[in-house]
């Protein structure tokens, strides 16, 4: 079933239920996973709290009047007083709880998705989920917060409503109130995702994003969670690999010191140092790098373009069925930038032959 | 950039004082041309290694003058290829050095232009009615040459010579034979390039063009696009499979593979009713698919599977083992061909223009056009008639060594082809005369000296490259065929610095044929050291030809020292989807029968267990 936010607009979903025409009701983030579940990649399950259930939240919560009074006439370039109104503005919504019927139809989509992963009280990554008429393009990817290895039902409400509280960054505020959005139209969306316990995890793009070569695919891999290498806190492993024959080509190890990974204790993600002995190991082995491979090849075939992809191997899970998709987005950069036409267009081979030779090849 | 040595710079080899008189006269670097020096100094010069692993022999260096002029001309001369002239070239201390020569003046490049354009386009467009009559002066010149008759100088000539009123000697029919083989064989070298420079071109720009689109592209895919095409260089392979199948068919694969010694299977099988039916087989097969050469045939010392038996031989049994065990000797032509499909079409849908995928395909069109020729020729020049053509300059050296000229027949090859000619007038003036040739004192004593020349040279560490190297090179063959790049020199002159062979644990080389595999090395420096390979091991050898096919059956990996990847290695790799690793340098020095080798062919590094 596809729901649709104008019919129905539920306000909790399944992401298998909504695909990439859901991005007004989840969100983007959201929208691509349900997009990537139903072509059946394999992308660990979650739901989302729907832009619907944002503005259940806000009603219910009685908190409307409060944001639009505290947003209105504010000076976007006033830096100052923008911090100050989003730090007020954050606080008022993670503090203003859910109406008894909405957190109960949070708890329970929680309760089914323990469930579903035989695990109590599984870990769930919750991240927001931006609408695309607030936040064009990829600029402010990453601007929306992510919180990792959550557990148990208060938790997850609590970092529910942090991230809704995200709609409130002093940027967002700023952007908006520039480009005159009404600040009573924006909504967020929040996905709670099932978290990989991840052995190694990364970015993958399916191209070359050092010169835009569409017939590779380039993955960049760390241990634990992929959060070290999206921040670019580490120098992650770099592969290469053939998009056509799925061969590696370039392999470069790095070395790794720190890496993000469960504190079992804490029940908590925590950035660690990596033991001297692994630093310079290979993150991924050259199995899962191909399969890696196979799947972007998949996703970019589904889009039909060029991608960027979150991925992550989850260490209790047999080779074979544990590497998964946590995201996927168009990439960007090499698609805005229009590949250089021919300078010319060759009317025969002959014709290129002799340009070709006039050109001569650098030895370099 | 890598810095290489001034040419002039270059130390004498101590007791090789003199080496230039054994090679023509412009071959060398000279200082007392200030001109020609200056001009020296700011070439670039690389070494030819492809075709020269050793140093020249003193006679072997026909073929070297011969293609100088060949591809120089049809370059220069007869297609006007704009930007560049021919390839000049010199010699260090036996070591061949080439340099494409640049049209320095825009203004000339552009007057050449149409001029290219006119002659090459008639080639190429007539491509293939063009490769027919080549074809058939390439048959004419092979049947010139195999009715040549080098005389003997009788006691007294023959009474014929009276009545049929000749008026010509033996002695004056043997020098005009000399002057007939030599030149069969510089009009072979002409025909080898007149359609190599195109079809390298052709090649070249298609890999230029699929490159710019995918910069990341390896090369080996790019050549897969080519691949399955139906070439006569693996028909002598062929033919040993037909006859390892004849021989169970017949029930004599016992009598042919009981020894490895073709001089007692051969009276064995005569002594067989259907072993003489084999026979029969087999001599309808040796002309001309045995004319195969066990190395490249630019050496005379490659000799063609017709003089070494034992070669076909070891395949023949290597091919009836295979049969009887129940395994495919076919060569997977269907699976190469979907993969070549499959693959084009992958990476044609990848181009994102609607006129690049129009350019894709007209060059690779016209890639596939030349294709074949570019394979083909080597069979009938460097395998076909060299190997008959060597033969002949044994006949001319069995003369000069019953007139003293020489020790061995072998000892021939220490002579440059205008000394033969010389030596000939002196046997034949003193033969007509009666007296003793003076180069019965002389020359023995020369060729002794020649021989420890040589030697010396095969001691000295030929550099890459020497000179100044330049920014573009525009020469086709330059590009494709020695692969010439600052990364190919920096990696072999790094390897070259080593001074202990034993401390490297790492070569680097092209990525011939993909995947990933561990074994034993088995260093096998000639094709007749290939009977010793065992079932599974990693192949290491200076370079292979068709001639080798049979140890590819064997093998699950292959390194050589020399050769790119439209090397003959690379593309059998390449079907039988196991890796290799080429043009390395110096594996066969380095690796030693026996160690553990992991090949990456993917990647073009080969790692040395110590």
């Amino acid at each position: 079933m596809q729901r649709d936010a104008a019919v129905t607009a539920p306000e909790l979903c399944w992401f298998q239920e909504v695909n990439q025409g859901a991005v007004a009701l989840v969100g983007g983030k959201c929208a691509s996973l349900g997009e990537l579940i139903n072509a059946g990649v394999r992308v660990p399950p979650g739901f989302a709290l729907t832009t619907a259930g944002f503005r259940r939240f806000v009603r219910e919560g009685g908190i409307a009047g409060e944001l639009a009074r505290a947003l209105a006439g504010i000076d976007h370039e006033d830096l100052a007083a923008l911090e100050a109104r989003s730090r007020e503005l954050r606080a008022l919504v993670e503090s203003t709880p859910f109406s008894a019927a909405l957190e109960d139809l949070i708890a329970e989509h929680y309760r089914r998705l323990s469930l579903v992963c035989c695990l109590s009280a599984t870990p769930v990554a919750v991240r927001s989920s931006a609408t695309a008429e607030d936040l064009p393009g990829a600029s402010f990817a990453g601007q929306q917060d992510t919180y990792l290895w959550i557990r148990g039902v208060d938790e997850v409400l609590a970092h529910v409503r942090r991230c809704m509280g995200s709609l409130f960054t002093a940027r967002a505020i700023a952007y908006r109130a520039r480009m005159g959005f009404a600040h009573d139209q924006v909504a967020i969306s929040v996905g709670v995702q099932k978290m990989a316990n991840s052995f190694a995890a990364g970015v993958m793009f399916t191209l070359d994003p050092a010169n835009g070569d569409r017939s590779v695919i380039a993955i960049d891999a760390n241990f634990g969670f992929g959060e070290s290498v999206v921040s670019g806190e580490v120098t992650p492993d770099h592969f290469v690999v053939n998009k056509v024959s799925l061969d590696i080509i370039e392999r470069t190890i790095s070395r790794k010191e720190r890496c993000y990974t469960v504190d079992f204790g804490a029940q908590r993600a925590r950035a660690q140092d990596v033991p001297f002995e692994r630093q310079t190991v290979q993150s991924v082995i050259d199995e899962e790098v191909i399969e890696l491979a196979q799947m972007g090849k998949r996703i970019e075939g589904h889009y039909g373009r060029p991608m960027d992809i979150e991925w992550a191997v989850d260490k209790d899970l047999p080779a074979g069925g544990n590497i998964f998709i946590l995201q996927a987005r168009p990439e960007t950069v090499w698609a805005s930038r229009q590949r250089g036409a021919p300078a010319r267009a060759a009317t025969s081979a002959l014709d290129h032959i002799l340009h070709g030779m006039l050109a001569g090849r650098r030895i370099g | 950039m890598a810095n290489f040595p001034n040419p002039h710079d270059l130390k004498t080899i101590p007791g090789t004082e003199g080496w230039e008189r054994m090679y023509p006269y412009q071959y060398q670097f000279v200082t007392d041309d200030p001109e020609r020096k200056a001009y020296e100094e700011k070439t670039f010069w690389f070494y030819d290694g492809l075709h020269y692993p050793e140093p020249l022999y003193p006679f072997d260096t026909i073929w070297d003058e011969a293609w100088y002029l060949a591809l120089s001309q049809y370059n220069n001369r007869i297609f006007q290829v704009p930007p560049v002239r021919g390839v000049d070239h010199r010699i260090i201390n036996g070591y061949v050095y080439i340099s494409p020569v640049p049209v320095a003046d825009p203004k000339e490049i552009e007057a050449r232009v149409p001029n290219f354009m006119e002659r090459a386009g008639y080639y190429y467009k007539n491509w293939d009615a063009l490769e027919e009559k080549w074809k058939q002066k390439m048959k004419n010149t092979i049947d010139e040459l195999a009715a040549l008759q080098i005389p003997q100088l009788p006691e007294m000539e023959d009474i014929r010579v009276v009545t049929e009123a000749l008026g010509e000697s033996k002695g004056f029919h043997l020098i005009k034979a000399y002057d007939d083989l030599i030149n069969l064989g510089i009009r072979c070298w002409q025909y080898h390039f007149e359609f190599l420079n195109l079809g390298y071109a052709a090649y070249v720009f298609f890999l230029d063009f699929v490159q710019k689109q995918f910069p990341s592209i390896p090369l080996q895919r790019v050549t897969q696009m080519i691949s399955g095409i139906d070439v006569i260089m693996y028909q002598s392979d062929e033919e040993l499979k037909k006859l390892a199948r004849r021989a169970i068919e017949l029930g004599v694969d016992q009598a042919v593979t009981f020894s490895q010694e073709w001089s007692e299977v051969e009276p064995a099988l005569k002594k067989l009713a259907q072993g003489q039916q084999w026979l029969a087989d087999l001599d309808r097969a040796r002309d001309p698919w045995f004319y195969i050469s066990t190395g490249t045939g630019w050496y005379h010392h490659d000799r063609c599977w017709n003089d070494a038996m034992n070669v076909p031989l070891s395949g023949i049994a290597t091919y009836i083992q295979k049969l009887k065990q129940g395994v495919s000797i076919e060569r997977p032509m269907a699976q190469v061909r979907a993969e070549r499909e499959r693959i084009t079409a992958e990476y044609r849908a990848l181009i994102q223009s609607e006129e690049d995928r129009k350019t894709f395909d007209e060059l690779l069109g016209t890639a596939k056009t030349v294709f074949p020729y570019v394979e083909n020729h080597l069979f009938y020049v460097e395998h076909w008639f060299h190997s008959i053509f060597w033969n002949k300059v044994r006949e001319v050296g069995a003369i000069l060594q019953e007139h003293g000229i020489i020790a061995e027949v072998e000892d021939v090859w220490y002579l440059r082809r205008d000394e033969i000619k010389q030596a000939l007038w002196d046997v034949v003036t003193a033969w007509a005369t009666g007296v003793k040739p003076r180069g019965a004192k002389t020359w023995p004593q020369e060729v002794a000296w020649r021989k420890g020349v040589l030697e010396k040279f095969r001691q000295w560490s030929a550099p890459p490259a020497i000179g100044t190297a330049p920014e573009v090179i525009n020469e086709p063959f330059t590009i494709v065929l020695w692969g010439v790049t600052n990364k190919s020199l920096a990696d072999w002159a790094s390897v070259q610095a080593v001074k202990d062979p034993a401390s490297v644990s790492e070569l680097k080389g092209f990525a011939g044929s993909p995947g990933v595999i561990e074994g034993k090395a088995r260093v096998c420096k000639t094709v007749d050291e290939v009977r010793a390979l065992q079932e599974g091991e990693i192949l290491v050898a200076p370079t292979t030809s068709p001639s080798w096919a049979p140890a590819f059956a064997k093998i699950k990996a292959c390194v050589t020292d020399v050769g790119g990847v439209m090397s003959h290695a690379a593309i059998v790799c390449r079907e039988y989807g196991m890796p290799a690793v080429v043009g390395t340098g110096h594996a066969t020095k380095i690796i030693k029968t026996g160690m553990t080798l992991r090949v990456d062919g993917s990647t073009g590094a080969v790692a040395i267990a110590r």
